[in-house]
């Protein structure tokens, strides 16, 4: 039930960044539905595939979709317990992810063409250089919590600064898995500069629609996370109407932040993204060293 | 001097030695009936004949290695495997690379077997017998100091053969150079043998003495880890590939074993039980999914002719069954959910979890909170390190003459790397079993009683106790992932397609020349650890005059650190000291009597003193 929540809205969260920067462009912006009208689109729209690709091209998309929606089911979101807290816990997530960041890896390299090549490279380089510290940052909030159980962590009754810290890093590690500036361009049409469109620059028609609802669908599991390790008011309390308001309110906080970056900052050199994973990795392990002091 | 030369065959059956046996059972079994096909291809009978005697004595040192009751014994089977692999790693005996590759393994293997003689002298002089169970009783009279001496004379020994860095410079040689089948076994089971010898002697013989044993075994690994992946990222021979990959794994296995010495010397024997489960839980995994990458390794050289992944590509279409297999040996060893490789992964992280969680001092908490950063960051690199292999080898279009015309492997062939995807598959949905059996392994190597510590498990959760709560079911995820894979193709099917080129830019002709390569590919990583890697590259410009160039060539190369600065330096070493020595060699029959005479009074009155 709260999972197909997130599923439904996470496309209008996108449409919500776009919105918050063309306001700060003090322009007007398409409206908050805009990434429902262009799954609709894609979805209904003639694929072309290119013949140079083979069976793990046209099963990609599909196994990018599952895992979002399995990661989904292992997120808590306005009650304790996540749908499917028996399957897996916190680290299981981003084990998930890797899987369908794996295909779609493969798939950008299928086609042939440069630009997917390029496109997995660098997707796969900054990817695996922000696992070490979402691992770490995972371990500072499940240190609090006294295990890795998702449940247990968002039901934690006071906010640690230790967790105020790791949610930081996590944000930063959600800046880069979800392609956003300063780590990627989500608008840019030059194929020289994106990394994560690069990857899917082949892809178009009903596969495209899966993969960008895949995509929205991570964002919204990134932000719940940090949601919940932030401010853990939305699961606390037994008034669910509480909760849903809570959580909504929280969920706009962290996307009205992130629009904010996107039209602040430049978008970093390839290399220099080596220099803003390390220090979320740093954030995070500080924020270990302040779990272990008890702060 | 008593029984020094009993030459008993005695064996001893515990779980530990089960375990073992079983692991190179699972392995070399596929690899001998991959061997039909593989063989038959490239070697005359002859050959084929000698490859056989090879693989057979092969096969059983290893089994005697690891069930053996006796230290004597242990070192007569593990001198013969020792032997029989360098023949193994010479069997292309034509190839200049093999020869070298041989010559290297010989050196490294026996320096090894030095320092684990030295230590089981050692250890037999205060038990004055070479039994396992008498070496495990004197090892309570021992001094400390000579424990831990006669550790890191088997650290040294052990670690040169598992292929932990500093020492490991032989496997990336030796591992290709061999038949594949045999590099299957090799990577897969030989270099485990060292593991096994780590855990048989120093915990369950020599018992752990002190707390940085285990941090030491700790550094090691995830030094361990890290070179591994980061040589394998930078490597386009397949196979050499896999074997720096093997140096990665054997990381991994030890972040299980050394963190479990750890817990044994802080006295919390089940977190130690469990950390062991998670090493050896990754040592059977790696064992099944190794093996399977080299096999399909095997039969992509075999197919094409060439091992270099620049030179592949598009064999998905040519090789259905084995880019199959290699997908699912790549998953697996990428950590990706539901198969075994990421079920021992996230064992360990969770016992380095349960670590920071539980340790005495906040510097261990610290510590091992590192070595999970470490893992994550290794199994991300491995996750790059394969899309880069298998996109390569087998996706988009050949990048050479040789894969346009390769064909699917034989059916023996393809027996044993199906064989081994069962085992990948099934160890991975199968997790709550075999946590179950590698329990009792892990309970009789640390002989100490969990008690009150509840390590439970069903079929399909597992780890409820220490880790309060914490489920983990690998059949349920896949059921999952598999539901809603399913429910898209049944809800939605595809909308219309048309085939078309791949976005050209406009341009009318895309060839395999603008593929992407795997240098290319890399090429982030390479500059994200110049640090470490210091690369090079050499331009070569040949020119008709000064303004007419007609070719120009442009190569990258990594710098070698460990042979550079460590190897180098003592092989110039040795041979300034061999120089040196040739003074003794005067020729004359007279000056070498009186050596043997002052060699003999020197000896005799050494045996008198002590």
């Amino acid at each position: 039930m709260e999972s197909l929540f997130i599923i439904i809205i996470a496309p209008m969260v996108s449409g919500i960044i776009t919105k918050v920067k063309n306001n700060l462009r003090m322009r007007v912006g398409p409206g908050v539905f805009q990434p429902y009208y262009n799954l609709i689109k894609l979805f209904y729209k003639e694929e072309v595939v290119s013949d140079k690709t083979s069976w793990i091209f046209s099963i990609a998309p599909s196994i990018v979709l599952a895992s979002v929606v399995l990661a989904a089911l292992l997120v808590p979101i306005f009650t304790i317990t996540p749908y499917a807290h028996h399957v897996g816990e916190f680290l299981l997530i981003i084990f998930i992810l890797a899987l369908g960041r794996f295909f779609l890896a493969l798939a950008g390299l299928d086609a042939g063409s440069s630009f997917g090549g390029m496109g997995s490279s660098r997707e796969m380089f900054i990817s695996s250089l922000a696992e070490p510290a979402a691992i770490l940052s995972i371990f500072a909030v499940s240190l609090n919590a006294g295990t890795t159980n998702l449940g247990a962590i968002s039901s934690a009754h006071a906010v640690k600064f230790s967790s105020i810290a790791a949610g930081l890093s996590l944000l930063m590690v959600a800046i880069a898995e979800t392609s956003r500036i300063p780590i990627d361009n989500q608008e840019t049409h030059l194929e020289l500069t994106m990394i994560h469109e690069a990857m899917v620059l082949e892809y178009s028609g009903r596969s495209l629609a899966f993969i960008e609802l895949a995509s929205h669908i991570k964002q919204m599991i990134f932000f719940s996370l940090i949601a919940n390790i932030l401010f853990p008011f939305a699961v606390l309390g037994g008034n669910i109407v509480f909760g849903i308001a809570a959580y909504i309110l929280e969920i706009l906080a962290i996307s009205a932040v992130v629009g904010f970056i996107e039209v602040s900052v430049a978008k970093m050199r390839l290399f220099r993204v080596v220099d803003f994973l390390a220090f979320s990795f740093v954030i995070s392990l500080a924020a270990i060293v302040i779990s272990i002091m008890g702060a | 001097m008593g029984n020094f030369f009993d030459i008993r065959m005695s064996f001893l059956f515990d779980p530990l030695a089960v375990f073992f046996l079983s692991v190179i059972f699972l392995v070399s079994l596929p690899s001998a009936v991959y061997s039909i096909g593989y063989l038959a291809k490239k070697y005359s009978p002859r050959k084929i004949a000698y490859a056989w005697f090879l693989l057979t004595a092969f096969i059983i040192s290893m089994a005697l290695v690891v069930s053996v009751a006796s230290a004597l014994t242990f070192l007569i089977a593990w001198e013969i495997m020792s032997l029989v692999s360098y023949f193994l790693v010479v069997f292309d005996s034509k190839e200049e690379k093999s020869v070298q590759a041989g010559v290297i393994y010989l050196v490294m293997t026996h320096v090894g077997t030095a320092f684990i003689m030295a230590g089981f002298l050692i250890m037999h002089k205060y038990a004055n017998s070479f039994d396992f169970i008498s070496l495990k009783q004197a090892s309570a009279i021992m001094p400390s100091s000579v424990k831990n001496i006669v550790f890191l004379f088997l650290l040294t020994g052990f670690g040169t053969k598992a292929g932990i860095v500093p020492f490991h410079i032989w496997l990336p040689y030796a591992h290709p150079q061999a038949p594949s089948h045999i590099s299957s076994i090799m990577s897969g089971v030989m270099i485990k043998t060292g593991i096994y010898g780590i855990i048989r002697f120093v915990i369950f013989i020599l018992g752990v003495d002190s707390m940085w044993w285990g941090s030491l075994i700790l550094v090691l690994a995830g030094v361990s880890c890290l070179v591994g992946v980061i040589y394998a990222l930078m490597e386009h021979d397949i196979k050499k590939l896999l074997a720096y990959h093997s140096i990665e794994n054997i990381g991994i296995i030890l972040l299980g074993v050394g963190s479990s010495m750890v817990f044994l010397k802080l006295n919390m024997p089940g977190l130690a039980i469990f950390s062991l489960i998670a090493g050896l839980y990754h040592l059977i995994n790696h064992a099944v999914f190794k093996g399977l990458l080299f096999l399909c390794a095997g039969g992509v050289y075999s197919a094409t002719g060439t091992r270099d992944i620049e030179r592949l590509g598009g064999l998905i279409k040519k090789m259905p069954l084995t880019a199959f297999s290699f997908l699912i040996g790549a998953m697996a060893i990428s950590a990706l959910p539901p198969l075994n490789g990421f079920v021992s992964e996230w064992l360990t992280l969770q016992a380095f979890f349960v670590a920071s969680l539980t340790a005495c001092t906040a510097g261990l908490k610290i510590f091992f909170s590192l070595c999970a950063a470490i893992l994550a960051l290794t199994g991300g690199l491995a996750a790059a390190c394969f899309v880069k292999a298998f996109g390569m080898v087998f996706l988009a279009m050949p990048r050479s003459k040789s894969p346009e015309n390769a064909s699917e492997v034989s059916l023996s062939m393809k027996t044993g790397m199906l064989f081994l995807v069962f085992f990948t598959i099934a160890l991975g949905l199968g997790a709550g079993f075999v946590f179950r059996l590698l329990k009792v392994v892990a309970q009789s190597v640390a002989s100490c009683d969990i008690g009150a510590v509840k390590l439970s498990l069903n079929d399909f959760m597992f780890l409820e106790g220490q880790a309060s709560g914490v489920n983990l079911s690998t059949p349920l995820v896949a059921l999952i992932l598999g539901a809603v894979m399913i429910g898209i193709y049944l809800g939605f099917g595809r909308n219309k397609i048309r085939k078309y080129n791949t976005w050209d830019c406009g341009y009318y002709k895309l060839g395999s020349r603008n593929e992407y390569t795997a240098t290319g590919f890399s090429k982030p990583f390479r500059i994200a650890f110049n640090f470490f890697l210091m690369p090079y590259t050499r331009t070569e410009k040949l020119r008709k005059s000064f303004y007419y160039i007609r070719s120009f060539k442009y190569e990258t190369f990594t710098t070698p650190v460990f042979k550079k600065y460590m190897y180098y330096p003592l092989i110039g070493m040795i041979f300034t000291t061999a120089k040196f020595m040739r003074r003794l060699q005067s020729g004359s029959i007279h000056m070498y009597i009186s050596y043997i005479f002052i060699t003999i009074l020197v000896l005799i009155i050494f045996m008198n003193k002590f």
